[in-house]
């Protein structure tokens, strides 16, 4: 079973899981998601809030619900592209957000970030 | 699917339940929550049609809830089992002679899903096992309504998950209404639609589960701590 934050939206928390595992290829282009129900035993949750989570997915445009068949993941690489770019831009905008509660200028934010990929060699 | 009209339950001249009014729908998971005491149980039998109310009505699946209610509603109950000297298979043959909706084929999945031995006799099985087979028992009927009165109490995080994971399997999410009296709720947070609280034979609050989180931020064991008076 998974652990789950406080307060984030349970279904929202299961949206984010599967954009990622989207975005890095874990789940293709045109895969088929697991059923409601086997997704519900997969995670640990109540079944409406797997659909929720699909339909929220469907909004979104990453996942078509094909009836009769299930629901797949979008075919339109250029939606999954967008869909990386918005997860990287969240993620700095946490960052930066950070950096300037904490007081940091600009430039000792990129040099600072700069010299950190550097050191760790990523 | 589950009605209570103005319920008052009197033991003497103390409440287990006093004027409450709530209605449950179908196809949802409550969880009744509330600390020891506090008219779960209770709550849960008047559903049962077990106990009756002193006045006001419980109304489940349109009708007054009473003795034929049992044809409707499974119901796991927070005692142990009767008869010791019966086995696994024994306690399932019993069941499906007492509920005409007792699924045999569903009974028998069941079983291997919980890796239970048809031959050991139930004072040989283990607490946690005891625990499994009672679900296995809720699980095969085909009620509209399905109780579980405390069915985590003292049973280890495996046996836990497996009781969950079961539910999950085997309730029929559209058409089952299911009621799990607990105060441990840790499990079954990610389980439910809705929450309902219940203290002192009052019912405090029923809120949806997501909504608590998206509106107030709060999980349900935070939410809890604000709304139960100490």
């Amino acid at each position: 079973m998974e652990e789950f934050q406080a307060s984030k939206p349970i279904y929202m928390q299961i949206v984010d899981k599967i954009c990622q595992q989207i975005v890095r290829g874990d789940i293709k282009s045109g895969e088929k998601l697991p059923s409601v129900r086997e997704m519900a035993i997969q995670s640990g949750v109540n079944p409406n809030t797997i659909q929720r989570t699909y339909s929220e997915l469907e909004r979104m445009e990453i996942v078509e619900t094909r009836r009769g068949q299930g629901t797949f993941v979008t075919e339109a690489n250029d939606r999954i592209v967008e869909l990386k770019v918005k997860l990287q831009r969240d993620l700095i905008k946490g960052f930066v957000n950070n950096m300037i509660d904490l007081g940091f200028s600009k430039e000792e934010m990129l040099s600072g970030l700069k010299k950190y990929v550097e050191e760790e060699e990523i | 699917m589950i009605a209570f009209e103005h319920v008052t339950k009197r033991y003497g001249r103390d409440f287990a339940l006093e004027d409450s009014t709530f209605s449950l729908e179908r196809g949802k998971i409550y969880g009744l929550l509330g600390p020891n005491g506090s008219g779960k149980s209770t709550t849960l039998k008047m559903m049962a049609g077990l106990v009756f109310p002193t006045s006001g009505n419980v109304i489940i699946n349109g009708k007054k809830a009473d003795r034929k209610t049992a044809a409707d509603v499974a119901y796991l109950s927070e005692l142990d089992f009767f008869y010791p000297s019966f086995t696994v298979n024994d306690m399932l043959k019993y069941s499906a002679s007492q509920f005409a909706d007792f699924d045999r084929t569903r009974a028998e999945e069941l079983l291997d899903f919980m890796k239970l031995d048809r031959k050991k006799k139930l004072k040989q099985l283990s607490k946690g096992n005891r625990g499994r087979l009672k679900l296995v028992i809720s699980l095969a009927r085909n009620t509209p309504v399905l109780l579980l009165d405390e069915p985590f109490s003292g049973l280890d995080p495996m046996v836990r998950a497996s009781i969950v994971k079961g539910l999950l399997s085997y309730i029929d999410f559209e058409k089952q209404t299911v009621v799990i009296a607990t105060h441990e709720i840790d499990e079954i947070e990610m389980l439910l639609d809705d929450v309902i609280a219940i203290q002192d034979g009052r019912i405090l609050a029923i809120e949806n589960v997501e909504e608590l989180r998206e509106t107030k931020g709060l999980s349900i064991l935070e939410w809890m701590k604000q709304i139960f008076e100490p």
